[in-house]
C-alpha cells in the first residue's frame, strides 16, 4: 500500500514537470513566435526583429535546453522516489 | 575537373563510404536492426535518430519553402522541431518501457484488441505512404539535377536506387552508416551556409550571419531583403504569415504532434537500453537536428537575396531595381540557370521581348509595385523558380567552388535515401508483421514473412513513385499532409493509452478513425481522393479552405482535436478498460522493471 502511494505521488510530481516545461514550450513557440509576433517584433536583436527571430531561431534553442531539462528533472524524481532503474 | 565530373565522384565517395562501413559494422557486429540502438552511445545514436528523421523534405524543400513564405516558413521550423519535446516528455520513456517494437503492437495490447491494431496499421500506412510520396518528388529533384534529365525521369530512377537501398542493402538499420550519412548531410547543408554567410555578413555563423549587417553598409540582411522584396511587390519578407495568425498555429501545432505520431521516428525510441536514455536520446537527437534547422532559415533569406542580386544587378549597386539596365540580359545569365532549366524546375520566358529577365510579383496587391512594373513596360513575371531548387541551386548561385556544389548533392541523396529506406521499414514491418502475421496467417514462415515484406516495400515504392510524378504539392507541402495523418490518428490514441488509465478499445478506435477519416476528407477535398489528379471535391464543401481559412495541410491538429473528443465521448458510453490493463498502464508509468527490447518479437 505504502509503495502505491509513492508511485502515485511519483506521478503526480511528473504530471507537475510536464505541465511547467509545457508552459513554457507553448510561450517561446505560440507565444512569442506566432500569437504576440507584432508585439514583439519591436524590439531587435541584432538585424533580427525579435518576434522573427523566435520563430525563425529561438523557440528552437529553447526546445533543446527544455528537453534536457526535463531529462535531468525527471532523473532526480526517479531516485527520490526510488522508482529508478537499477 | 568540370562540375558534372566532380559531382560524380562527390556521390560515389559518400556512397561508399556508407556501403564501406555497412560492411565493416556488420563484420563487427551480428546484432540486427531491431536492437541496433541498443549498444550505441547516445550522442551516436542521437545522430542516427537525425539522419533518420532529416528528409529530403527538411534538406532540400524546406529551406526554398521558407524562402518563398518568409516569415511564415518558420512553422516548418518550430513544427519539426517543437514535436521532439512532446516526444521525449509524453511518450518516448513510456513506449520504451512498455517494450514493444511497432505501433501497431503497443495500441493492440494497451487497447486489448487486433481491430484497434488494425486500425493503427492502417493509419500508419496512410501517413508512411504520403510521406514517401513527398520524398519521391525530392528524390527526382535531386536526380534530376545530378543527371541533368527532366525530373520526371529522375523520379524514375530515384525508384530503382531506393528500391535497391531498401531491400537489398545491408544498411537499413545499421547505426553507424547514419551516422555517417548524417556528417555527409550536415557538412553538405553548412559548409555552403558558411561561405554565403561570409561573403555576405563576414559572420562565420550563418545563424548569426542572418541577424548581422550585410558586408559593408549600415543595412541589416533582412532590411536589405525586406525593402528589394517589398519594392518587387512581394510580402514584406519578416512578416508575412502563412494565410492567416490561425492558420499557422494550428499548422505548426499539427506538424508538431505528427512528429510525435510517427511510426519510423518513434520506433528509433523502443530500442534505446534505458527510460532514461530514451528521455536523452531525444534531446540529442534535437541537437543534431537543430543544426540545421536553425541553418536553414540563414540560408533562405540568403539565397533569395543572392537570387534576386542575380536577376537585378540594381540589389547590389543600389538604385532603380525597375531601370532598364538593372535586369540582367537574357543571353548572359549565368551557366546554373542553363543547368536548371533543363530540368524544368526553374523557366525563363522573355513576355515582353527586351531580351532581358524581370523577375518581379506580377500578381502584387502593392500598388506601387504595379505601377512601377507597368511604367517600366514589364507584362509579366519571367522567371519562375521551383521552391524545391534552392538549395541545391544555392552554391551556384552563390558561385562556390564545384566541390561545394558536388558536396551538396551528396548531402541531398543522402537525406532522401535515408528517410525512405526508414519510412519503407516502418511499412514492411507493418504489412508483414502487424498484418499479415498477426492479423491473416498466424503460421506464417518466417522466410515468407520476410518476402511478404519486401513485396510490400516494392509497392509502396511504385505506387508512391506514380504519385510523385504528380505531387500534390512541394515536397515539404506533402510531408506536412503526411505529419497531419499521424497527428490526426495515432498520436491521440498513443497519448490517450498512456496518461488515461481508464480509455477503452472502443474510445480509441471510434478517436483514430474519425481523426483520419476527417483529415484524409479534408485533405482529398482539396489533393483528389489518394491524390489522383481530378478527383477532388472542393465544390463539395463550398471551395478552398472552408474551415476558417485552413489549409489542408494545418488540419491535422483539428482531426486530432476530433479524435481527443470522439475517444473521449464513446468511452464514456462503453464496457470499461480491464483492471488488468489498468494495472499494465500504472506499471508503464514508472521507470523501474524496465526490461531491454530482445531481437524476437
Amino acid at each position: 500500500m505504502k509503495e502505491d502511494l509513492g508511485s502515485q505521488a511519483y506521478w503526480k510530481e511528473t504530471l507537475k514537470l510536464l505541465r511547467n516545461v509545457l508552459i513554457l514550450w507553448f510561450l517561446v513557440s505560440f507565444g512569442a513566435g506566432i500569437l504576440f509576433v507584432d508585439f514583439f517584433n519591436q524590439f531587435h536583436l541584432g538585424g533580427y526583429p525579435l518576434g522573427f527571430w523566435f520563430a525563425h531561431q529561438g523557440s528552437m534553442y529553447f526546445f533543446v535546453v527544455q528537453i534536457f531539462y526535463y531529462a535531468w528533472r525527471m532523473n532526480n524524481l526517479d531516485i527520490k522516489f526510488d522508482v529508478h532503474e537499477d | 575537373m568540370d562540375l558534372q565530373t566532380t559531382i560524380y565522384v562527390m556521390v560515389g565517395l559518400s556512397f561508399s563510404l556508407y556501403i564501406g562501413i555497412a560492411i565493416w559494422a556488420r563484420a563487427g557486429s551480428t546484432s540486427e536492426f531491431y536492437s541496433a540502438g541498443g549498444s550505441v552511445h547516445p550522442v551516436l545514436n542521437g545522430m542516427a535518430t537525425g539522419a533518420d528523421w532529416m528528409s529530403a523534405a527538411s534538406f532540400i524543400s524546406m529551406a526554398g519553402l521558407i524562402a518563398n513564405m518568409g516569415y511564415g516558413g518558420g512553422l516548418f521550423l518550430m513544427g519539426w522541431t517543437g514535436g521532439y519535446v512532446l516526444l521525449a516528455m509524453l511518450l518516448a520513456p513510456y513506449l520504451r518501457k512498455f517494450g514493444k517494437f511497432t505501433v501497431p503492437q503497443f495500441i493492440g495490447d494497451r487497447f486489448y484488441s487486433k481491430g484497434a491494431s488494425m486500425v493503427a496499421v492502417v493509419c500508419l500506412l496512410t501517413a508512411s505512404l504520403t510521406y514517401i510520396i513527398g520524398q519521391m518528388t525530392g528524390v527526382g529533384v535531386a536526380f534530376s539535377r545530378f543527371l541533368g534529365v527532366s525530373s520526371e525521369v529522375g523520379i524514375y530512377v530515384g525508384m530503382g536506387i531506393v528500391f535497391l537501398y531498401a531491400v537489398f542493402g545491408g544498411m537499413k538499420g545499421i547505426t553507424y552508416t547514419q551516422v555517417a550519412q548524417y556528417v555527409v548531410l550536415i557538412l553538405a547543408y553548412t559548409v555552403p551556409a558558411v561561405f554565403i554567410s561570409l561573403q555576405l555578413t563576414g559572420n562565420v555563423l550563418p545563424q548569426l550571419g542572418l541577424g548581422s549587417m550585410l558586408t559593408g553598409s549600415d543595412v541589416s540582411l533582412l532590411a536589405k531583403l525586406d525593402s528589394v522584396v517589398t519594392d518587387l511587390g512581394f510580402g514584406k519578407y519578416t512578416t508575412t504569415t502563412a494565410g492567416s495568425t490561425l492558420n499557422m498555429f494550428v499548422y505548426t501545432l499539427s506538424l508538431m504532434i505528427g512528429t510525435a505520431g510517427l511510426p519510423h521516428v518513434i520506433m528509433r525510441f523502443f530500442t534505446v537500453p534505458t527510460v532514461k536514455d530514451a528521455r536523452s536520446s531525444a534531446g540529442w537527437a534535437l541537437v543534431f537536428i537543430a543544426i540545421l534547422y536553425t541553418t536553414a532559415p540563414a540560408v533562405a533569406a540568403m539565397a533569395k537575396l543572392n537570387l534576386h542580386s542575380t536577376v537585378n544587378t540594381a540589389v547590389v549597386k543600389g538604385g532603380d531595381l525597375y531601370a532598364p539596365e538593372a535586369s540582367i540580359q537574357a543571353e548572359g545569365r549565368p551557366d546554373w540557370m542553363k543547368r536548371w532549366e533543363k530540368t524544368g524546375l526553374l523557366k525563363f520566358e522573355d513576355k515582353n521581348g527586351d531580351g532581358r529577365i524581370q523577375y518581379y510579383n506580377d500578381k502584387s496587391k502593392n500598388e506601387a509595385a504595379v505601377a512601377k512594373a507597368a511604367a517600366a513596360g514589364w507584362k509579366g513575371n519571367e522567371l519562375t523558380v521551383n521552391a524545391d531548387i534552392i538549395v541545391l541551386a544555392n552554391p551556384e548561385i552563390a558561385l562556390l567552388p564545384n566541390w561545394v556544389i558536388g558536396l551538396v548533392a551528396a548531402g541531398g541523396l543522402a537525406a532522401a535515401l535515408s528517410t525512405a529506406a526508414g519510412l519503407l521499414m516502418a511499412i514492411s514491418a507493418a504489412v508483414s508483421h502487424d498484418l499479415i502475421k498477426n492479423v491473416f496467417v498466424p503460421d506464417i514462415s518466417e522466410k515468407n514473412e520476410l518476402l511478404a515484406g519486401k513485396i510490400a516495400m516494392a509497392v509502396a515504392i511504385v505506387i508512391s513513385g506514380w504519385l510523385g510524378l504528380n505531387p500534390p504539392g512541394f515536397a515539404a507541402g506533402t510531408v506536412a499532409l503526411a505529419f497531419g495523418i499521424a497527428a490526426s490518428s495515432l498520436f491521440p490514441a498513443i497519448m490517450l493509452g498512456i496518461f488515461s488509465k481508464k480509455m477503452n478499445k472502443e474510445g480509441a478506435i471510434a478517436g483514430m478513425l474519425a481523426g483520419l477519416f476527417i483529415t484524409l476528407f479534408y485533405v482529398f477535398a482539396h489533393k483528389g481522393i489518394f491524390f489522383i489528379k481530378g478527383t477532388d471535391f472542393l465544390p463539395l464543401i463550398g471551395g478552398a479552405n472552408p474551415f476558417f481559412g485552413i489549409t489542408p495541410e494545418a488540419f491535422g491538429a483539428i482531426g486530432a482535436l476530433v479524435n481527443f473528443c470522439v475517444a473521449s465521448l464513446v468511452y464514456r458510453v462503453t464496457p470499461a478498460t480491464p483492471s488488468h490493463i489498468q494495472a499494465m498502464v500504472e506499471a508503464v508509468r514508472v521507470p523501474r522493471g524496465s526490461k531491454l527490447v530482445d531481437g524476437a518479437h
